[in-house]
């Protein structure tokens, strides 16, 4: 075998072994890791919208309502962001006829048309954005919570690109000088990461029984978000989704919504 | 052996560039042994032993976030402190540039904690 | 072998020096980006997704094209295409490469990218891209290797390379089915939720890419007087009429069942792409242009007598690589995001970073081709004038 022959060879196994191992590992870890079961046995988390007691309330407010303040104020949302393209929000108001597309907007009652109805994000019990993400950045809890992980997050965005609510942000510069006012107790993101409403899962770190209110619910003067266990059927959750008529956003999708709005 | 120049050329700048952090630091008029620490401390003991923690602090915070972060539990079963690295290590290691950055720097690492997470008590938000 | 392509005449250093300009340029708008985010890119919230992945699904099309060489010398023993198979397979080698580049200077976090290989996630069909674009590589940079170098020395090549070239076919169909898969599986995007979205990537690829590679074909020929030989170049040609046939039926199959089911929120999507309607772009212009100059190749193709003169169907084939790339390239990423999920209208243009970047790679891919090219073609030595 010549000089050039064995090196060839040698370099070709190295190159062959570097990428053979570079994808048949993941591939056998892959097979190998097991299918997490999604139903727990203890509390799943949702919420109800009253959309009339929002727009009661918060009506006649410009700008962000108390919620959206609240929650972007303990979250260190980089609400300074005036360019809407590169905006970060966890939740905020959308139209009526944008939040439910699909109804005839000519025929609309007079007091839905136009009006703002909160939007968050909707921890589908069976979620597209989970399904997509390609590092388990995102994934389902066993409490119902879709959560993030800011420490796995490679800004791939395919995330945002299967959520069928826009209810993802991602941080396309360093979200730090947006910030209002930095709260200490939680922290910022970086940039090139995608952010969004977690239920305020961080406040079960000094609750004593493991629940909590996440602030957006807590903070409504007029109690028009309702929030609790949904496997409860005594919560009040349940009762009020037993007793009253509630809308999903784009329920034809399967993604099972666990925000529920009354309309 | 041909090309003998060549090749003796060729490792001369293979080390000349494989070396570079040595004689770049030297050029640099850096320490050549470890800063000294802030350990900012007089505890007994860390959650860790102290031989543990200088080698394999970073391992350590690792599983610390994907325990709190992805399985959800909050305290350490070793040391039965807060898995947190802004209310358990800098509540004794509070001088973050003596202890952590001097190290770090030393080292030339550069850890991205500090892009999302903050100093304890309004120390502010700047690196 | 690899010491051929470090030396050659002035014409091909200068060359040489041109690409590495233009990934220079990349390379340092690259790097801003990496400081700032992706808010140098045009991108939003709306429209996450633009230039770059849209680059890269247009590529992994050229990438699987090889197959349309590679399928009729291996399985039918289509001589003509003998000296042919080592450039589609070089093509598909550096399209791969830059497809692995777009991906990865879309990412948000870029110094995290192998947690897809450390935390693999089957049910995420970008994990499966990255396995199958990392095969595909793997493949064909075996196949050629072992092919070529049995060449050169005269012997058969050895019978274990068989099967692996085998496997390359469905290989090659893997890689856009997956990259179709990528989009067509997001109830999200309705625009995009067509089961005949692989198919019409495999029809747009086996389009422009044979389309591409018989550009190349005559371009290596003029710079460097390696002949493949007309009937391959006609055989091409015959490859790419039918392609772009079948891609324009496709395109008429959506058309239909889009506009006549009529369901606002798939048809939306299709009156903002060829009307603009909703929105302010000019982004229609561009989608009838596309439609004009692909029935033009289309003309060009189809009448044999047209086909078979060179000039012509060099002309054709630059209509038929502009027109693909058009729609993929440009169009067919972003008009899935426009309507948003909420039905507004948000417009998305590349940023001149986003753009410099892009060609940076686009030259990394054809420095990569004409390194390939230039070992392959010194060896060969068919006609001893060299580039």
């Amino acid at each position: 075998m010549s000089g050039e022959t064995s090196r060839r060879v040698f370099l070709q196994t190295t190159g062959a072994a570097v990428l053979g191992i570079g994808c048949g590992i993941p591939l056998v870890r892959a097979l190998a890791s097991e299918i997490e079961d999604e139903q727990g046995t203890g509390p799943r988390w949702a919420m109800v919208v009253d959309t009339r007691k929002c727009a009661e309330t918060c009506g006649k407010i410009d700008g962000s309502p108390p919620c959206a303040a609240a929650c972007h104020r303990i979250h260190n949302v980089p609400t300074k962001i005036e360019d809407p393209k590169e905006e970060v929000k966890w939740i905020w108001t959308e139209p009526y006829e944008h939040t439910f597309p699909g109804r005839d907007p000519k025929y609309l009652s007079d007091d839905l048309r136009g009006q703002d109805v909160l939007v968050l994000c909707n921890h589908c019990e069976n979620p597209p954005c989970v399904r997509v993400c390609p590092t388990q950045a995102t994934w389902k809890r066993d409490d119902g919570i879709v959560m993030m992980d800011m420490h796995r997050c490679i800004g791939c965005r395919y995330c945002i690109v299967g959520c069928p609510y826009g209810s993802r942000s991602f941080n396309w510069k360093d979200p730090r000088p947006h910030i209002e006012e930095v709260d200490d107790d939680f922290p910022t993101r970086s940039k090139g990461v995608v952010e969004k409403c977690n239920f305020c899962s961080e406040k079960a770190r000094d609750s004593a029984d493991g629940t909590w209110t996440p602030e957006c619910v807590a903070v409504c003067p007029e109690k028009a978000l309702i929030w609790g266990d949904i496997s409860d059927p005594e919560s009040e959750l349940r009762k009020t989704l037993a007793e009253r008529f509630t809308v999903l956003r784009k329920p034809e999708l399967g993604t099972r919504p666990r925000v529920f709005y009354l309309v | 052996m041909y090309d003998k120049g060549k090749i003796l050329a060729g490792i001369a700048l293979f080390l000349v560039l494989v070396l570079f952090p040595v004689w770049y630091g030297a050029a640099q008029g850096g320490p050549g042994r470890p800063p000294d620490l802030v350990v900012g401390t007089d505890a007994e003991s860390c959650v860790r032993d102290t031989e543990t923690m200088r080698i394999s602090h970073m391992d350590l915070l690792d599983e610390w976030r994907n325990r709190v972060v992805r399985d959800g539990v909050r305290r350490d079963e070793v040391s039965g402190r807060e898995m947190s690295l802004t209310r358990t290590c800098l509540d004794c290691h509070a001088d973050r540039e003596g202890f952590c950055t001097k190290c770090h720097d030393y080292a030339g690492v550069d850890p991205d904690c500090w892009d999302c997470h903050n100093l304890p008590e309004g120390a502010g938000h700047e690196r | 072998m690899i010491e051929k392509a470090l030396g050659g005449t002035r014409r091909y250093w200068i060359w040489i020096v041109v690409l590495l300009a233009v990934i220079g340029a990349g390379t340092l708008v690259y790097l801003r980006q990496f400081q700032e985010g992706l808010t140098v890119t045009g991108l939003s919230r709306d429209v996450p997704w633009g230039f770059y992945i849209a680059q890269f699904t247009f590529l992994v099309g050229v990438a699987a094209s090889a197959v349309m060489v590679v399928l009729p010398y291996y399985l039918h023993d289509y001589k003509a295409f003998g000296k042919l198979t080592v450039l589609g397979e070089f093509l598909a080698i550096a399209a791969v490469c830059m497809c692995m580049l777009f991906i990865f200077v879309d990412m948000g976090y870029p110094t995290r990218v192998l947690n897809i290989a450390l935390h693999p996630t089957l049910n995420s069909l970008m994990f499966w891209d990255m396995v199958v674009m990392m095969g595909y590589l793997v493949l064909n940079v075996v196949i050629s290797r072992v092919t070529f170098s049995a060449e050169q020395r005269k012997v058969a090549p050895p019978r274990w390379i068989k099967p692996l070239i085998i496997l390359s076919i469905p290989w090659a169909v893997s890689i856009h089915t997956v990259t179709a898969f990528l989009y067509s599986g997001l109830a999200a995007r309705p625009f995009w939720m067509t089961a005949i979205l692989a198919p019409r990537f495999l029809a747009t690829a086996f389009a422009a890419g044979p389309a591409l590679l018989i550009l190349i074909c005559l371009l290596v020929r003029r710079f460097t007087g390696y002949d493949v030989g007309r009937e391959a170049l006609k055989k091409l040609g015959v490859i790419v009429a039918y392609a772009m046939s079948i891609n324009l039926f496709f395109i008429l199959l959506e058309l239909f069942t889009v506009g006549y089911s009529d369901i606002p929120e798939h048809l939306e999507h299709l009156k903002y792409m060829y009307f603009g309607v909703g929105g302010q772009s000019t982004l229609w212009i561009w989608m009838w242009a596309s439609g004009i100059i692909g029935l033009f190749s289309l003309v060009l193709l189809l009448v044999p007598k047209l086909r078979t003169n060179e000039t012509l169907l060099a002309l054709a084939c630059v209509a038929v690589v502009v027109s693909i790339w058009i729609e993929k390239g440009m169009s067919m990423v972003v008009v899935g995001f426009v309507p948003n999920p909420f039905h507004e209208f948000t417009e998305y243009a590349p940023s001149a970073s986003e753009l410099t970047i892009s060609l940076g790679i686009y030259a990394v891919g054809i420095l990569i081709l004409t390194g390939l090219l230039k070992v392959a073609l010194d060896v060969r030595k068919h006609k001893p004038k060299v580039v």
